[in-house]
């Protein structure tokens, strides 16, 4: 498995059709080590439908998929799971566990043992701020600490180097976050990224989305409109087109940041 | 929160299944005490023992085990602690059958009269080939019509699958409790609350091979049900392959329940609460709750059954009775707590 000089993630002209109806089509992208795109978009853009068909649930009608160079299907789901982790949007679990048990699940695809798997959660349970909620039982946790409780588990899982450069998908991971805790994952996933490992994150919140990604990628009626720099793609015309709001960027005269803002008015079309 | 850790709970249970497991086999109508258990004298006491005492509390704490196990990764691949083998139509297939083979057992050994030598010589009535094929047959057909090519086992159309052959299985039970006459209708009913007094050592061996067929097969397949705990794609993404674990633990569970119900017939609870009673004192983790689940269920049906034979001594009460009648209410009470506790 020599695959050093491909990109980490290839997407290759990939089509997803249901019952006639195309998701997915044309979608052309790659993924680069150490690099964070944000996936944004409007509801019904695509975006699950991308996470699931790089996850393998979702089969593609045309088009491919490459991890490192190799097909998808080549790869063992043990060897994926090592080096690539997911989070949907939701989980439905119901057990008893605690949240350091959840946690702990993160290192099922891995045989590092059980004192470096305990290390591992020890200390992705202290970077995401739920330590104090270890022993807390999960289903008895609020949506926001549960989200953080999922990711620290995906965060587990690709926490140790691998063989090739990891992989983190993420579906609206900050969905249910407090504002504190948006801006704290946008820090963190930019560590993250920082040592080498790619993020793909779905995002709703474009100003979010703009402070924590390298590139955008902006999917509409399952075509990807435009991918590059955040400027470059989340301009008035781009933002007009998929999702009919009107923008424009404001400079925050304290931080000096550049923000988007939206017309409210047009938000009532549909 | 977690009132013992896994392995502690073992121990401890593994502590405590062996002076059950005497208890179980002095008390009866004939009591024998502890140390004429060890020194037999070839006497009638000791024909007792050996031929009756003995296998019935080995065969109640194996079936013990083999149904809570079966309970344990049932509720496991449905990601519902209250799912129960009954509910994937195992129990119902195999009433339909024991009471096929009850009504038309005359007809059936006249047909069949080879095959009714080979299998009283193994020590199984006509009734409990009857019962494990159609548990068998009942979870085959539940199977089949909720796994489609496309989209593998889904598990929630397997739980309406199963409601609807339950109902089914119960249709036909009552069709033919309406045409049994008055002593197949006792037996047909006596089978449904289940019973040890059968018990013989060939019935144990068979228990026991169920047993280590479990125990191999589910080696290495308890952090897969971790895993699947989370849900399905959660389960792939941890790199869990989802239709393999379903199909495996599907058939072992049915496998389970089928021969534990065609050997005592069908026993309600213990799939359901014993599983449940782990996984509030050491948490849901498969690791441990598979083994646990297993030492207790052993302990409790050996002390249902003790149970059974002493209320109305020297008659005995159906054993299936006794578990649902202490079973439900600790069930509650246990619910109760937790809710509580939350």
């Amino acid at each position: 498995m020599h695959a050093n000089n491909h990109p980490v993630l290839q997407i290759d002209s990939v089509g997803v059709d249901i019952e006639g109806v195309a998701l997915l089509d044309q979608v052309s992208m790659s993924v680069e080590p150490g690099e964070v795109i944000a996936l944004v978009g409007p509801n019904g853009a695509g975006k699950s439908t991308l996470v699931r068909a790089i996850s393998g649930e979702q089969k593609l009608s045309r088009g491919k998929i490459a991890f490192h160079g190799l097909p998808m299907a080549d790869w063992s789901l043990k060897d994926l799971a090592v080096h690539m982790a997911f989070m949907s949007q939701q989980s439905v679990l119901e057990f008893p566990f605690t949240a350091r048990e959840v946690v702990a699940l993160g290192r099922i695809p891995h045989s590092t043992g059980q004192l470096i798997d305990s290390q591992v959660v020890e200390q992705v349970l202290a970077y995401l701020d739920v330590g104090h909620l270890a022993d807390r039982v999960y289903p008895s946790l609020s949506g926001g600490e549960r989200q953080r409780v999922q990711l620290a588990r995906v965060l587990a899982q690709v926490w140790t180097p691998a063989e090739h450069s990891r992989l983190l998908v993420l579906d609206e991971p900050t969905s249910n976050f407090d504002l504190a805790h948006q801006l704290l994952v946008v820090k963190l996933l930019r560590e993250i990224a920082s040592q080498g490992i790619s993020i793909l994150v779905v995002m709703h919140d474009l100003n979010l989305a703009m402070s924590c990604a390298d590139r955008i990628a902006l999917l509409c009626c399952g075509q990807l409109q435009a991918i590059g720099r955040p400027e470059s793609v989340l301009t008035r015309n781009n933002i007009q087109q998929s999702f009919g709001v009107e923008a424009g960027f404001i400079q925050d005269s304290v931080t000096g940041q550049k923000q988007l803002a939206f017309k409210t008015a047009d938000a009532v079309k549909t | 929160m977690r009132l013992l850790e896994g392995q502690k709970l073992c121990w401890l249970l593994i502590l405590a299944l062996v002076p059950v497991l005497m208890l179980a086999i002095a008390v009866g109508p004939v009591s024998f005490s502890l140390a004429s258990l060890f020194g037999s004298d070839g006497s009638q006491s000791a024909l007792i023992l050996r031929e009756i005492r003995i296998p019935r509390a080995l065969l109640s704490a194996l079936v013990g085990a083999v149904l809570a196990i079966s309970g344990a990764i049932m509720q496991g691949l449905f990601r519902n602690p209250l799912a129960d083998p009954s509910l994937i139509g195992v129990s119902a297939g195999a009433s339909v059958g024991a009471s096929v083979a009850i009504m038309f057992g005359g007809y059936l050994a006249g047909a069949l009269g080879g095959w009714l030598s080979i299998s009283t010589l193994s020590g199984l009535s006509l009734i409990s080939i009857g019962a494990f094929l159609g548990g068998a047959g009942a979870v085959i057909l539940v199977y089949r019509l909720s796994t489609s090519p496309y989209r593998g086992t889904s598990v929630p159309t397997m739980l309406l699958v199963g409601i609807a052959i339950g109902a089914l299985a119960a249709a036909l039970n009552n069709l033919m409790s309406f045409m049994a006459d008055n002593e197949m209708l006792r037996r047909m009913s006596l089978w449904q609350m289940g019973n040890l007094d059968l018990a013989n050592w060939n019935r144990v061996w068979l228990c026991l091979a169920m047993l280590a067929l479990f125990l191999i097969l589910l080696r290495g397949q308890s952090s897969n049900l971790n895993a699947l705990l989370l849900g399905e794609s959660e389960a792939r993404h941890l790199g869990v392959n989802v239709q393999a674990t379903k199909r495996r633990i599907i058939i072992l569970a049915a496998l389970g329940v089928g021969v534990s119900t065609a050997l005592a017939g069908t026993i309600a609870f213990v799939g359901l609460i014993v599983p449940h009673m782990v996984r509030l004192i050491s948490g849901p983790d498969h690791r441990s709750l598979l083994l646990a689940s297993g030492i207790m269920g052993a302990i409790m049906l050996m002390l249902a059954d003790l149970l059974s034979r002493l209320v109305i001594a020297p008659a005995e009460l159906p054993v299936g009775v006794i578990t649902a009648f202490l079973g439900v209410p600790f069930f509650v009470y246990l619910l109760r707590q937790t809710a509580s506790a939350r």
